[in-house]
């Protein structure tokens, strides 16, 4: 996988595995992981793409968010196990090979929608997701608060996040 | 936190899953996993074996007919939020599901999982409540209804037998010309509610409600429905002292002591402005759904 390094962490644990196999970012993966692995360090752990970051591991912060066929979802709230057949795109995914921004991280960028970047992965995969729907956006003030609701960020205040989405979506011609 | 070890076990018909939970006294169902998981994180759950249900036909999917919406357990909160015919037949449930935590949680969180998990503050049992709707549950002796009124006992407890699943609910649809209105009380948006109410309601031709049901969540160890306001508000007009009759009289359905943040009193003063606030606009929709 692209960018994915293996951690050399010797796996002592004797919990029982499971076979998993998925797809993370358009490849296949299959690995033997212990039943209570959580996505988030499946992603983390075993594949390398250290991009998904891990807050709360209870679903509040918003920091795990991926892509869950199609969907944002959290990774710390899926069990590995449970992901077998899931198509899974990660942070990682977004930006074009070449390094070239995606628009929403262009907008986070141009609009300094990050202060320290923690909990920017989660916030631009939950974008990317509502983005990806066809129903028409609510970007008012209250909408995009309400999308980015599940999201936490103590840097930032939360305005100039507001002012990306909304930018994201001048940049993508998005309604 | 990371969860403790269990089993794992992803069954492929209902009669299998129902087998797992029967035999194994800690065993529990995970669907959506947006409460289990968490809880499991904190090891405040520490079940021995998972019994995934996602990969079981049947499980999936809404059907709206003439009995109202069924619902089936794999059925994700936001299908059912964005379901066109579910918000025309009985727009009451979008309206509530705004309130359900945040959208990525409703992407994976189920309605039945809720329905099942039975929280005192949470928005889908009180929704089933106050329409009259129903589960079934599906048991090693075959299935049962088991009607909202029965179904919720006590904090976290359902009439549900450990080894039954609870397949599908059914949502009534509304009455036509109702009007309906949920809101809630919260600390932070997306939270539980601290209290939340949902009122449905017709208006007969002399300007009279009719049909008038309303319910909370929050105020007691499972939701329930306000039927003392419900007997003093029906046939009424529903003006101000109707309504300062009708919240006198739901001030005693608040049965949950002082908690750290959230005291009764507070609890009382948040229910009497929801009733007000609800009641106020479900009686405006339905004036403007019957209005000539």
């Amino acid at each position: 996988m692209k960018r994915a390094m293996k951690p050399a962490i010797p796996d002592r644990s004797d919990d029982p595995l499971v076979a998993v196999s998925l797809t993370v970012n358009g490849e296949q993966v299959s690995r033997n992981v212990s039943v209570r692995m959580l996505l988030s360090d499946f992603l983390r752990h075993e594949l390398g793409l250290t991009g998904t970051h891990v807050g709360c591991e209870h679903g509040v912060c918003g920091a795990c968010t991926v892509l869950i066929d199609g969907k944002a979802g959290r990774s710390c709230l899926t069990l590995a196990a449970q992901a077998g057949g899931y198509d899974i795109r990660t942070i990682e995914s977004v930006a074009a090979p070449d390094g070239t921004l995606h628009p929403i991280q262009q907008a986070f960028k141009e609009c300094h929608g990050l202060q320290c970047g923690y909990c920017t992965p989660g916030m631009v995969m939950n974008i990317v997701g509502r983005f990806e729907e066809a129903r028409p956006l609510d970007l008012s003030d209250a909408g995009i608060r309400d999308l980015l609701s599940g999201n936490l960020c103590r840097c930032t205040g939360y305005g100039n996040i507001v002012t990306a989405v909304r930018r994201a979506a001048e940049l993508l011609g998005r309604k | 936190m990371k969860p403790s070890i269990f089993g794992y076990k992803a069954p492929a018909t209902i009669e299998e899953a129902v087998q797992l939970l029967a035999a194994d006294a800690d065993a529990v169902v995970l669907a959506g996993g947006q409460t289990l998981l968490p809880a499991m994180n904190f090891r405040a759950a520490n079940p021995s074996l998972l019994v995934d249900i996602q990969h079981i036909p049947g499980l999936r999917g809404i059907a709206v007919g003439e009995g109202g919406i069924v619902v089936k357990a794999m059925t994700r909160h936001r299908e059912f939020e964005l379901d066109a015919d579910v918000v025309r037949v009985n727009p009451l449930i979008a309206e509530a599901m705004q309130h359900v935590a945040h959208v990525p949680i409703r992407n994976r969180g189920t309605v039945v999982g809720s329905l099942c998990h039975a929280d005192p503050s949470a928005e889908m049992p009180l929704i089933l409540l106050l329409l009259g709707g129903s589960v079934i549950a599906h048991g090693p002796a075959g299935t049962r209804e088991i009607a909202a009124v029965d179904f919720f006992r006590s904090f976290l407890t359902t009439a549900r037998h450990r080894d039954e699943i609870v397949v599908e609910a059914r949502f009534p649809a509304l009455p036509p010309g109702a009007g309906w209105a949920f809101d809630e009380v919260t600390r932070r948006h997306g939270d539980y509610a601290v209290v939340g109410v949902g009122c449905v309601l017709n208006i007969d031709g002399e300007g009279r409600a009719s049909g008038l049901r309303l319910a909370a969540c929050g105020i007691a160890d499972r939701p329930v429905r306000l039927s003392a306001a419900e007997a003093m508000l029906d046939g009424k007009a529903l003006g101000g002292s109707d309504l300062d009759a009708a919240v006198a009289a739901s001030l005693s359905a608040v049965t949950q002591p002082d908690e750290m943040t959230v005291s009764a009193s507070y609890r009382r003063r948040a229910l009497g402005t929801l009733i007000r606030r609800t009641v106020t606009d479900a009686a405006r929709r339905a004036r403007q759904r019957t209005a000539p």
